[in-house]
């Protein structure tokens, strides 16, 4: 067992900043819109960071899969405490077009290069809400997975889990390796201290492409339109229930 | 009209000095406001981690409690001890007494960022800040081990005291006298307008040892429950509430001759060169609360709605 957790963390629109669509609908504005580490990433960070803590793995690496900017989500990934990052530098339209497909084949390459004994994700980004990459690069990899993960404990090469599903909460036991993915209460993450903050400085962070890891990002999907959601038009009150059935039926609806 | 005569003039003025123009969708005539001042244009990525965690924690600590803060008065101790488990209580003080030896620059990002979540508590963290980095400076080895780590922890608080009822920008007429008797100073004075007065732990105090003026003026750090300290009542003030304000009183105040700050005479220099980084860090601190006051009038202009439309689409036309 190499001890070795790789986390995934997506740049992304910060979650207080009102979004605003494009004027030819292509997309949402991104120039000069705050942009932050999706927050389910930071609890995968801080999940991770916290067994390596407990040393129950030995080292905590950073992956990101974007462009230039995407090493700063890594930077404060290690100010958070991971020890080291990777940037997978995908720009331009590609990284327009990037999405769970790509980034789990990535993912998976890089477990393998790495020897990867455990990958953390956020269950799902919150500018697509795809809530795909943890299971898919699972599949990949022909691996466990333990999605939307509250509770997390190790015991010996195995991983008891918590999952938050509809029906309440499951138990699960799982093999290692494995692909975990956050959810909402699993921890609180930390805020980066200055001390950590400078630390991270000497802290590594390489750039490679996905071509280097044999990785064809060209995506299978394109985006016709991306529109605001319809006005919440207002709703009306009745005065008794056949009325109530009246306009159902005159709506359709029923 | 005045009213959103005054907003669009906010409004026009965070256009022009928005550096990314973004159009409000579906009417590419109009300005957008819908981004504003991105305060981490032109800093390195260390600096803006910096202003990241300051931004977080004033957003998710400081914010929140700002108007309880403020309305009743609380001086708001165990906010500021998880600020300073940040690092945020010695941010210019060198590491080795538990500081995070960080430059002035980074200092003042990190003010102006706090100051988003509540300008008068990040005032006070300031002038905590160039307290502990006076004893810093100026003091030596024992005082330095003796204060440092317990202020940077903000296990205790500090006050500055320079101000009195009878010298203010006169500061170096300053009366609180400081005689000698054998290895003790007994002080004899009032200090005003102190901000912590009385809620906090440490006093770096101005007072006279030697003759007039400036060289006359040694600086001493006096510890609470010293006899002879005592403190006036908490000044009403209109807003900052969340700091106290009190005068410190000494009353044959005996304090160790060990507690002076380098020679005598040369408290004034210290108090100076405090105030020059206090400036500075004052200074940040508005600006972190223009910068909040303007995301709220921009926030404010694209939703209210008067004459039918959102008062950002009111805008004066450009003459």
């Amino acid at each position: 067992m190499s001890g070795r957790v790789l986390v995934g963390v997506k740049r992304v629109i910060d979650y207080a900043v009102k979004i605003r669509v494009k004027p030819d609908n292509t997309g949402v504005v991104t120039d000069g819109v705050k942009h932050s580490m999706n927050p389910f990433c930071e609890i995968a960070v801080e999940e991770a960071v916290k067994l390596k803590e407990k040393k129950l793995i030995k080292e905590v690496v950073a992956v990101s899969c974007g462009p230039q900017q995407s090493q700063e989500t890594i930077r404060t990934a290690l100010a958070m405490g991971a020890d080291r990052g990777i940037h997978v530098d995908v720009s331009g339209k590609d990284y327009e077009n990037l999405g769970p497909l790509q980034v789990s084949k990535i993912l998976a390459a890089l477990a393998k290069q790495e020897d990867a004994q455990l990958i953390l994700l956020g269950k799902q980004a919150i500018d697509d809400d795809c809530n795909q990459t943890g299971q898919m690069t699972a599949a990949l990899l022909d691996w466990p997975q333990g999605t939307f993960a509250s509770e997390v404990s190790l015991e010996g090469d195995k991983i008891n889990l918590v999952r938050e599903i509809d029906g309440g909460l499951e138990h699960i036991k799982i093999n290692t390796p494995a692909v975990i993915t956050a959810d909402l209460r699993l921890n609180t993450p930390r805020y980066a201290t200055l001390p950590n903050i400078m630390k991270a400085k000497k802290k590594k962070i390489v750039t490679v492409k996905p071509a280097d890891l044999g990785v064809d990002v060209t995506s299978r999907l394109e985006v016709l339109k991306v529109e605001e959601p319809p006005q919440r038009q207002a709703g009306m009150k009745v005065e008794t229930v056949e009325d109530l059935v009246v306009k159902l039926k005159e709506a359709g609806r029923v | 009209m005045a009213a959103v005569g005054a907003l669009s003039r906010i409004a026009r003025l965070g256009s022009r000095i928005c550096k990314n123009r973004v159009t409000l969708s579906g009417n590419s005539q109009r300005r957008g406001i819908a981004a504003c001042i991105d305060p981490s244009h032109g800093l390195t990525d260390e600096q803006k981690e910096f202003q990241k965690v300051a931004f977080d924690f004033a957003a998710n600590e400081m914010a929140p409690h700002m108007a309880e803060w403020d309305q009743k008065e609380i001086f708001p101790v165990e906010t500021m001890r998880k600020a300073a488990q940040l690092g945020f209580g010695g941010i210019y003080v060198q590491p080795d007494v538990g500081g995070s030896g960080l430059s002035r620059l980074d200092t003042s990002i990190i003010f102006e960022a706090l100051s988003t979540g509540c300008v008068s508590t990040t005032a006070y963290i300031s002038i905590h800040n160039m307290c502990a980095w006076m004893i810093d400076s100026y003091g030596n080895k024992e005082q330095r081990e003796k204060f440092c780590p317990d202020l940077c922890s903000m296990e205790k608080f500090a006050s500055y005291c320079l101000t009195e009822p009878g010298s203010g920008s006169d500061a170096a007429s300053l009366l609180t006298s400081a005689q000698r008797k054998g290895d003790h100073y007994v002080l004899n004075g009032s200090k005003a307008f102190i901000s912590g007065g009385g809620d906090t732990d440490v006093y770096v105090v101005m007072c006279r040892t030697g003759g007039k003026g400036p060289k006359g003026i040694s600086c001493l750090v006096v510890e609470k429950g010293t006899p002879g300290l005592s403190f006036g009542k908490k000044e009403k003030k209109v807003g900052w509430n969340s700091q106290p304000t009190r005068a410190v009183i000494f009353e044959d105040c005996a304090v160790p001759v060990a507690n002076r700050l380098g020679e005598e005479g040369q408290g004034f220099n210290f108090a100076m060169k405090g105030l020059n980084g206090g400036r500075i860090n004052i200074a940040s601190c508005s600006l972190g609360a223009a910068h909040a006051s303007v995301q709220l009038a921009r926030d404010h202009l694209l939703v209210r709605k008067q004459f039918g439309e959102t008062l950002s689409n009111n805008q004066e036309p450009m003459k």
